[in-house]
């Protein structure tokens, strides 16, 4: 449940979402849910005159599992946080694998 | 949005409630297009579309074809977009009928693959060993 949490706290910043049929998506990221599933507004695609579909799209929803990579502003992630809650998550999961 | 979900583990779910009843486009893994209102859904992103069509796009031209009911399982969809009426109206693109659209497609497809077919003989002249072959499909 990281990669959701950490997800969960870009809600309202700008991201690049590409995707594995090489289309990219920019917008403002408006939810994220467990299968990292996301939802964009205000989108901007990347290569617009291969995807004449997309120009009268404004907001969307993409498939977790059809994304590639997502791009992020550097200013809105603290990577020393999040190692120490990747750090925090495998102790906890070897913690509770060794009592059950 | 979600926090009417009491354990927070469907919140697929609460996000596209509000896409509920409205004209989406919907983009699918082997690349088409298909544009209807969504009237259901759950947290797999399974998909029932009501008065569909499908959509062809080939340059600067669209062709439609009535499709009825679309059900889509979640698996292949890759984007849901809400269409922007607005911004629908004054597309630079003309509609014409769906067997031209197809016709102009297929004619596009031909011409590339057969680029592909040069492209691939020269490197396979030259000693490098051609296994892939790129298509639009993933």
């Amino acid at each position: 449940m990281l990669f959701y949490s950490f997800f969960k706290t870009l809600v309202g910043q700008s991201v690049t979402v590409e995707l594995k049929n090489d289309l990219s998506v920019t917008g403002t990221l408006v939810s994220v849910d467990q299968f990292l599933n996301i939802k964009l507004d205000n989108i901007r695609v990347e290569n617009e005159e291969d995807c004449p579909h997309m120009m009268s799209v404004k907001n969307c929803f993409i498939r977790g599992s059809v994304v590639r990579y997502v791009r992020l502003p550097v200013a809105a992630v603290d990577t020393a946080l999040l190692q120490d809650a990747a750090r925090r998550e495998t102790q906890q999961s070897t913690t509770s694998g060794r009592a059950a | 949005m979600s926090s009417f979900i009491p354990n927070q583990i469907f919140t697929t779910s609460g996000s596209l409630i509000d896409l509920l009843d409205k004209r989406l486009l919907v983009m699918l893994r082997d690349g088409r297009k298909i544009i209807g209102y969504l009237r259901s859904y759950d947290q797999y992103a399974n998909l029932v579309l009501q008065d569909s069509i499908e959509r062809i796009y080939v340059k600067d031209v669209y062709g439609d074809l009535d499709r009825g009911v679309f059900l889509v399982r979640g698996e292949n969809v890759v984007l849901l977009g809400e269409i922007d009426n607005n911004k629908d109206d004054d597309l630079p693109l003309n509609q014409v009928s769906f067997a031209e659209a197809l016709r102009i497609r297929d004619q596009e497809a031909e011409e590339r693959q057969k680029q592909e077919r040069v492209k691939n003989q020269l490197l396979h002249n030259q000693g490098f060993s051609v296994d892939f072959i790129e298509t639009d499909l993933y």
